[in-house]
């Protein structure tokens, strides 16, 4: 299959299937157009990672899609549910299906790995009790191979072992869409394949639907079923991780090339 | 140019803070409340800082009752110097002193924990988990810091008089009993509760300070100690400029 520069129209497929659909989004910080009308819809089940440069506005598309950030222009339709524009109350019941993973881990220092998984629980769900919470905690924990650590404060924990709490923490609301924000970054690369064993199984056995930021092409190799290339604020390239790579596009292959090195 | 530059800046910051103090009021103090964090804040701001303030209480009310002693000794009136001390621990010393050992232990604490929880995204992770970071990390902090620096204050002005009685022991014997008969019998609620009440204010300074610079930062780690550094500038000047105001208002008010 050709692969080429697609328009916004080419990135649209069929809404019914859609868990995400982003329509024509704008975003800038002062001068600064990050998001330039971009459009990308995300397939029940489907893996999409976003490859771009260094201030591209990867981050800030995803935390748009979790009302972070607010898009200046555009619409975000997640579960069918339009989330611009939400009030607190909104964002909340949104934020109940989509779990995010931030790029530094994001783990509460001052709280255990119990009370760092138990925290989200007991926010969204506010009448679970005492046993049922601690049987989801460990079950998060289990899943993540670390339910040694569960009495553990977050300083006791190396790198690897944090950003498995933080996807233990983000995966135990069951959320039917997860965000990963470089989910690899500042790990070595034993520990990155590790964790991009840990996503795809966990995605595989959980069926959710994903976008994932990611400057790892090993990490992009094992989880993307479709790969969007964000460049100039816009949805520049969309194909598997095999057809952009064969692309003849001099931006496409330059940015694939330089990514290998 | 950098003068108009400056004002511009200090303008610009002071707009930011009051609608920062202003979103406590709109946003902060409606339901729900975050009780279990507030009970936290409070050991954490309050109890915790009892040995610090104490200490500071007890050496303030030693050391001034020595220094007061040789000028009224000078006049004869050595007599007076409990109610001397008395009135001026309560009065002034000891709320600007606590507030100002407040403002550098707690502001400084505030501004480096949510700074470094906001380089770290802990501030946006909370708000993904269904929190309100405002409600859960600001409006906790400053009910605390506003509820505790009275308490404070009050425990150290008695601790700093405790003081002030060895100070007075020192070079001459006075009962512990007559001392604080002589302290009270000088007091007035009027001086004590203008005092208490401003603290409030003190305290509401300090937390607001330390919070707003620890939502603010920015720019890793180096932001962080920035932010923990100018809350405690910041809020220490606050401390004076608020104690000007509400001395004006209590003289206003026939207090004085």
């Amino acid at each position: 299959m050709e692969t080429k520069p697609k328009t916004n129209e080419e990135n649209e497929p069929a809404k019914s299937e859609s868990v995400i659909v982003m329509k024509n989004l704008y975003k800038a910080f002062g001068d600064n157009q990050i998001l330039e009308d971009f459009s990308l819809s995300v397939q029940r089940e489907e893996s999409v990672v976003v490859l771009g440069k260094s201030g591209a506005g990867k981050s800030v598309l995803i935390k748009c899609i979790i009302g972070l950030l607010t898009p200046d222009k555009g619409s975000i339709e997640v579960l069918g549910k339009e989330v611009t524009g939400l009030d607190e109350d909104g964002l909340a019941e949104a934020r109940k299906k989509i779990g995010f993973l931030f790029q530094a881990n994001a783990i509460y220092d001052s709280m255990t790995v119990r009370e760092n998984l138990e925290f989200p629980l007991r926010r969204h769900w506010t009448d679970l009790d005492e046993p049922k919470v601690l049987k989801m905690v460990e079950e998060a924990l289990e899943n993540v191979g670390l339910a040694h650590t569960m009495d553990m404060m977050p300083a006791e924990l190396s790198g690897g072992m944090l950003k498995r709490v933080a996807l233990a923490r983000t995966l135990i609301l069951k959320p039917e869409i997860i965000l990963y924000d470089e989910p690899t970054t500042g790990l070595d690369p034993i520990t990155s394949k590790e964790i991009d064993q840990l996503i795809l199984t966990l995605q595989k056995k959980l069926k959710t639907s994903s976008i994932v930021i990611s400057h790892d092409m090993s990490c992009v190799k094992t989880i993307a079923d479709r790969v969007v290339i964000l460049l100039d604020g816009k949805c520049y390239a969309d194909g598997t991780y095999e057809e952009l790579e064969s692309s003849e596009d001099p931006k496409i292959n330059q940015f694939f090339q330089s990514l290998l090195v | 140019m950098s003068v108009i530059s400056s004002v511009r800046d200090f303008l610009d910051e002071t707009g930011q803070i009051s609608r920062f103090a202003g979103r406590f009021f709109s946003h902060g103090l409606k339901p729900k409340f975050e009780i279990k964090e507030l009970l936290a804040q409070c050991y954490v701001i309050g109890y915790k800082s009892f040995p610090l303030v104490g200490l500071t209480g007890f050496i303030m009310g030693l050391v001034l009752t020595m220094q007061l002693r040789p000028s009224l000794v000078t006049y004869g009136v050595q007599s007076e110097l409990p109610v001397m001390v008395g009135i001026a621990i309560v009065r002034e010393i000891g709320p600007i002193i606590t507030a100002l050992i407040f403002a550098g232990k707690i502001a400084s604490s505030i501004g480096a924990e949510l700074g470094s929880m906001k380089v770290t995204e802990q501030i946006d992770s909370m708000e993904v988990s269904g929190t309100n970071p405002f409600k859960y990390l600001v409006a906790t902090r400053v009910i605390a810091t506003s509820l505790m620096l009275p308490l404070l204050t009050l425990l150290a002005d008695a601790i700093a008089l405790f003081g002030a009685y060895i100070g007075v022991n020192i070079k001459s014997v006075t009962n512990i009993k007559f001392f604080f008969i002589q302290v009270f019998e000088s007091l007035s609620y009027s001086d004590i509760i203008p005092a208490v009440i401003k603290t409030v204010f003190f305290g509401f300074a300090v937390g607001i300070i330390g919070c707003y610079k620890g939502f603010n930062s920015t720019k890793g780690t180096q932001g962080v100690g920035r932010s923990a550094n100018s809350a405690v500038v910041l809020s220490s000047v606050l401390i004076f400029v608020l104690d000007l105001l509400t001395v004006q208002l209590t003289n206003l008010l026939g207090f004085n």
